[in-house]
């Protein structure tokens, strides 16, 4: 692993990002337009609002990256960069690195937008502070960041990739307590919830919606997630193959 | 250190899918010199290229680079390789292209514009490689190995697309390297190419039906038109395969 080589690969993504004006419009607006809507449907309930936007704030960049960077992914692999890549001094941990870091950056943006934006127009209102919201959301898309990779190497295509949304992203977004609270559902459901990882992010949110102070939980909670997201992506590392058939 | 062949085939047999793809290639490549490698499409002139670079699964056989097996960590700084479909990021300039490439060997944006100068690409530096022509993106795609100033340069198919003069230049310039010590092995179709090789290797079917000076061949086949000599090889061995 080189610390310069993954630094340059971040940078060369942020670059590809930048190149592209309307995916970075769309990352950027649509959270904030999405959180806007919310706001309007749950007007009659203020209490809800504060719950669900949220609980938004960490689903939002979970998916938006686990999708962007599958792709990202995938077209490196298709278009041969990948392969070239791999005769070069490059290691398998930059690169995977070099995405996880590239994402963040954007995540710390689209968050910090969309953060801004419930707390200052839609008046959402928590105990904690909107920084430690905006932490958990970027650990939560380094985490969708890190799935998306390792998600890609089992995708051959771009709509197989994209079908691994309803079968990795959708069933954590079911079950971390957006829809029904955890502790309100069967046993068997809350063992499931308590392996995935996206539940622990939205343990966190609720935490700093609950107290003012950072607690231990959400301390917990965060480490827990940062350590799903390295997992994947060693396993990610661990899934790449210099050489192919 | 001086290498008498910089790229030693022996035995290689490659699987693609179910079919073999490589049957039992013996080959090497002296160093410093311009070795083409020709056959018909789909003969496997990519397969061997993959297995020389270190990026095909074998199934038998060994390949050795600079005395090194193929696709071993120090061979990623001293060989180069360019893919058959230019490998380049279509949502970045040419520059930035060879700049992200050069930082990959620690190399700044200096080496970055001689390579991109070497391939006659400068005055569209900063045009997004997505916007260039074919060929232009072909030579970005050289410029992009050109810029470790690699010993081993192994090349699928990089002129193609591009105009005599153009070609002309580039292959000017791999002598040049050459002469220099650098190693080519350098696929093609066009056997005008084959000629300007000091070497050559012809693959059908997976197996290598020559290797050989263009001379050397010219001689074998009893014909001194390239072209006509590869079908005359090709013809006598498909009577053989056939008797
Ligand atoms: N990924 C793959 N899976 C299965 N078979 C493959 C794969 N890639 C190539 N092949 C087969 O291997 C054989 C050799 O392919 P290769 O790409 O090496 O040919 P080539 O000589 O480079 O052809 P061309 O001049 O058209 O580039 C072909 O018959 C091809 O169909
Ligand atoms: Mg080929």
């Amino acid at each position: 692993m080189s610390v310069g080589i993954t630094l340059s690969t971040s940078g060369r993504i942020v670059r590809q990002l930048r190149h592209d004006r309307r995916t970075v419009a769309l990352l950027i607006v649509v959270p904030a337009l999405l959180l806007a809507v919310l706001y309007y449907m749950y007007e009659d309930a203020p209490g809800a609002f504060d719950r669900i936007a949220l609980t938004m704030l960490g689903i939002f960049p979970f998916v938006i990256m686990f999708l962007v960077t599958s792709i990202a992914m995938l077209r490196e692999r298709t278009t041969g960069t990948l392969e070239r890549l791999l005769t070069t001094p490059l290691g398998k941990v930059d690169l995977l690195f070099g995405y996880g870091i590239a994402f963040s950056v954007a995540a710390a943006v689209q968050g910090a937008v969309a953060t801004g934006v419930a707390y200052w127009l839609l008046g959402l209102d928590t105990a904690g502070s909107a920084g430690l919201v905006l932490l958990i959301a970027v650990v939560d898309a380094v985490l969708g960041v890190a799935l998306g990779l390792l998600c890609s190497a089992f995708a051959r295509t771009e709509f197989q990739a994209v079908q691994f949304l309803p079968v990795v992203v959708v069933p954590q977004i079911l079950l971390c307590g957006l829809f029904v609270p955890r502790e309100a559902m069967s046993g068997w459901l809350q063992a499931i919830a308590d392996v995935l990882p996206l539940t622990y992010a939205v343990d966190a949110l609720l935490e700093v919606g609950k107290s003012a102070e950072a607690t231990a939980t959400m301390w917990r909670d965060v480490i827990i997630v940062a350590g799903a997201a390295v997992l994947a992506l060693v396993l990610a590392a661990a899934t790449l193959r210099r050489r192919t058939p | 250190m001086n290498y008498q062949s910089a790229i030693e085939v022996s035995g290689l047999v490659v699987d693609r899918g179910r079919r073999r793809v490589l049957d039992g290639i013996d080959c090497s490549i002296p160093a410093g010199s311009v070795t083409g490698l020709l056959g018909p499409s789909g003969s496997g002139k990519t397969t061997l290229i993959r297995a020389i670079v270190g990026v095909q699964i074998v199934k038998a056989g060994t390949v050795t680079v600079l005395g090194k097996p193929a696709g071993s960590a120090p061979l990623r700084r001293t060989v180069g390789y360019v893919t058959q479909a230019p490998s380049v990021y279509a949502d970045l300039s040419v520059r930035e292209n060879a700049r992200y490439f050069a930082s990959l060997y620690g190399l700044g944006a200096a080496d970055a514009e001689r390579a991109i100068a070497d391939v006659g690409l400068t005055s569209a530096a900063r045009q997004l490689v997505g916007n260039l022509s074919g060929g232009q993106r072909s030579r970005a795609s050289l410029a992009c190995a050109l810029v470790a100033s690699p010993e081993v340069l192994v090349l699928d198919e990089p002129t193609v697309g591009q105009d005599p003069v153009l070609r002309d230049d580039l292959w000017a310039q791999f002598h040049d390297l050459s002469g220099r010590g650098v190693t080519f092995l350098v696929s093609s179709h066009v056997m005008d190419e084959a000629g300007r090789c000091d070497r050559l290797l012809l693959i059908r079917d997976g197996e290598l039906i020559a290797d050989d000076t263009p001379a050397g061949v010219r001689a074998a086949a009893g014909t001194d038109d390239l072209e006509a000599a590869f079908l005359r090889l090709i013809r006598e061995r498909e009577e053989k395969v056939a008797a």
